[in-house]
């Protein structure tokens, strides 16, 4: 264990400081889109920022207002949103070992655990660089996201009619970019295919909200079906960054 | 309902995150707890997609599929997404593009 105690030299410090203040200002963009998308789907100002403070995990709070905004029941956003929180879970599981936090300051770092702060941390080859990495980038990114949703949530209070500026169809974009660093791996596709398949069928016969639950039930289902294999995409590295935009 | 809702994300999507740094790598180090852990996220979005650009409101509360300017939006997403743009360019060219058809 003694290269994962090795120590950090200035320059290096710097330098995995300024990458994660990049990818902080990249997702503060990404915030915007939230805090806009949020109000427009029927949430107020307030709740889209207790959101984006309290969740701080931007595809789950795409998830919750997606399936408000399309007339699901908030019970079936929440589900949605805590199966997608499920993916910090094995980013944290992944961290834990690296960073080593205990105590108070592992409750607090627990919050910062998303996509940008585990990609930017989860290859470096000492702990000081890892806890730096995880740090700087998550601290940049809590600060961007939550000024951002604020920004965003105000500007699409001001806009008025969401379909005239397209916003549903800015709902679907979304969810497709998060996805999109995903679709590399042909396990993947193949899941990804079926869940579409799954949730098409079931719109016209259930309520909102339950078709996009129900595929929870093709991932089970292929999950347990499935050989072995490691899918490349399952933690984000620096290379899915900052375009993927994950959150 | 909705404060309700937010607030359940928001303290669950913490506790997730909390239980991943402190439970025991091997308790879900599992593989084929892995393997649906890692699919769970890509069958949701997929079906996001899905649903946010074909399901739509009927007037009697219930839902049914169409195809209209969001397709277009979606569309102009993948484009986007193949040409590498960053997440914000992707999101205003599918709102941009389903605009405008409206429009015309």
């Amino acid at each position: 264990m003694s290269d994962l105690d090795a120590g950090l030299d200035p320059g290096r410090r710097r330098s995995i400081i300024r990458d994660g203040l990049a990818v902080g200002v990249a997702t503060g963009a990404y915030g915007l889109s939230f805090g806009a998308i949020a109000v427009t789907s029927g949430l107020d100002v307030w709740q889209a920022c207790v959101l984006s403070l309290l969740a701080f995990t931007g595809a789950s709070q795409f998830a919750l207002v997606g399936v408000i905004g399309a007339g699901g029941a908030p019970l079936s956003g929440m589900v949605t949103g805590l199966l997608l929180g499920t993916r910090n879970t094995l980013y944290g599981l992944r961290l834990s070992t690296l960073l080593g936090f205990r105590g108070v300051r592992r409750v607090t770092a627990a919050h910062l655990v998303i996509d940008e702060s585990t990609a930017m941390s989860v290859t470096r080859e000492t702990r000081e660089a890892a806890r730096v990495g995880f740090l700087a980038t998550g601290i940049a990114v809590f600060v961007l996201w939550n000024l951002s949703t604020f920004g965003g949530a105000l500007a699409g209070h001001a806009l008025g009619d969401p379909k005239a500026w397209g916003f549903d169809s800015a709902v679907g974009g979304a969810f497709l970019a998060l996805l999109w660093p995903r679709l590399k791996d042909r396990r993947n596709q193949i899941c990804a295919a079926l869940a579409v398949a799954v949730a098409l069928v079931l719109v016209p016969v259930v309520p909102a909200g339950v078709p996009v639950l129900a595929t929870a039930g093709v991932a089970l289902g292929l999950g347990l079906l499935a050989r072995d294999r490691l899918d490349p995409t399952e933690v984000p590295d620096q290379h899915d960054l900052p375009e993927g935009g994950l959150g | 309902m909705i404060w309700a809702a937010v607030l359940g994300c928001a303290v669950g999507c913490y506790l997730l995150k909390l239980a991943g740094l402190s439970v025991p790598p091997q308790v879900l180090e599992r593989p084929v707890v892995r393997r649906i852990a890692d699919l769970i996220p890509v069958a949701l979005l997929a079906a996001l997609v899905a649903v946010q650009v074909f399901a739509t409101s009927g007037h009697n509360g219930g839902q049914h599929l169409a195809v209209d300017a969001r397709l277009a939006g979606l569309a102009a997403a993948v484009v986007a997404l193949l040409l590498r743009a960053p997440f914000i360019v992707v999101v205003v060219l599918a709102a941009v593009v389903a605009a405008l058809i409206r429009l015309a």
